[in-house]
């Protein structure tokens, strides 16, 4: 019996940014621009959607994708605005995988879509671990989060390529600094985008959906 | 020990339907047990005995609790019994402003040299597997 040791030098995460890779080039190959949506529960994801449908539905073909622990709540609510909409339940899985998005892409009407949103399981923690084949991630923070995640969740903020502040109709009741929090996350990501609004008074919604337009133009 | 019993049908239901993610320790362990597995066979080796960690700070979502998984998961393998060593790698910062290079205690990123919030990870990503200690024969 003799023991030896085997350099290995192999990623953990190979297997899933492999077929986050193949998800990304099918996405490539239809033009289609694919935005990972994170966030902790209740910040807006499906409100920022739905939302960002509204407004753009008439000019950009956009469907979403929709992970959850269960239910399709989410998805009802995306059909009814009159988009496609898919459903990945997570069955308690805590983000989602890209495996489980690539399964998803045969529901999709691949050929007649721009932008596809994929709303990711709500936490800030694990879906900061698993690309997806998406082209931009964002995370979304509202305002009576407050102002302290990106000093809790570094993960998530140093790995985005957008921020979204939301709710902040309500900042004339809370204690949250716009200006100081988005020093703050420039400061872990200097090259973040920054938007704060509001999906119930529409301010702000602006800047986002030009932001998006110009996004998908890219494509 | 029907507490054991219950945890070793958790971690096959992960396994066995990919729809299907309870936590997500178990999809990084189930790789991390297929990698060590796979390079022991190719090294022709009969078992493995430890397997070498390196997780940077900035992607560590694990922790020691994947050894908990992994000796449920790795049950029949070549690679069963072995011991996960995890070598930490910190956060390395430079700043954008003035390129001093420096690695942060806390959550605090702003340069302790000119004071800017401008700071780049170059260092604390990491999450691979470096190595395994085998037994031949």
């Amino acid at each position: 019996m003799t023991t030896r040791k085997v350099p290995v030098i192999e990623r953990i995460m190979g297997a899933n940014d492999t077929q986050a890779a193949d998800n990304r080039r099918a996405f490539d190959s239809h033009g289609i621009h694919v935005i990972n949506v994170m966030a902790s529960p209740g910040a807006g994801k499906t409100s920022l959607i739905l939302e960002t449908v509204k407004r753009l539905k008439d000019e950009i073909r956009i469907a979403a994708i929709e992970g959850d622990l269960a239910s399709t709540v989410d998805t009802d609510k995306v059909k009814a605005s009159g988009v496609p909409a898919v459903q990945i339940n997570t069955g308690g899985g805590c983000h989602l995988d890209a495996n489980q998005v690539a399964g998803s892409l045969s529901d999709l009407p691949m050929n007649d879509l721009d932008l596809v949103f994929i709303e990711n399981v709500g936490n800030l923690v694990c879906p900061a671990g698993f690309a997806l084949g998406e082209h931009t991630r964002l995370v979304i923070s509202s305002v009576p989060e407050g102002d302290d995640k990106p000093y809790k969740y570094p993960k998530m903020f140093a790995n985005v390529d957008a921020l979204v502040i939301n709710k902040i109709d309500l900042i004339p009741y809370l204690p949250f600094d716009i200006e100081a929090y988005t020093d703050l996350v420039r400061g872990i990501n200097p090259e973040i985008e920054v938007f704060a609004l509001s999906c119930v008074s529409g301010e702000g919604m602006d800047a986002w959906t030009t932001w998006l337009r110009g996004l998908v133009r890219e494509k | 020990m029907p507490c054991r019993l219950t945890l070793q049908s958790f971690g096959r239901r992960a396994v066995g339907d990919y729809t299907i993610r309870d936590m997500h320790e178990l999809a990084v362990t189930e790789s991390i047990v297929d990698i060590a597995t796979r390079h022991a066979a190719q090294a022709g080796a009969s078992r493995v005995l430890a397997i070498n960690l390196v997780i940077g700070e900035l992607s560590s979502i694990v922790d020691d609790s994947v050894q908990f998984y992994f000796d449920f998961l790795s049950e029949g393998t070549s690679a069963e019994g072995a011991l996960l060593v995890f070598s930490r790698i910190g956060i390395a910062l430079v700043c954008q402003a003035c390129g001093h290079r420096w690695e942060p205690v806390g959550a605090d990123w702003r340069c302790p040299a000119c004071g800017a919030a401008r700071a780049r990870a170059v260092q604390g990503r990491e999450f691979y597997v470096e190595s395994i200690e085998v037994e031949d024969g």
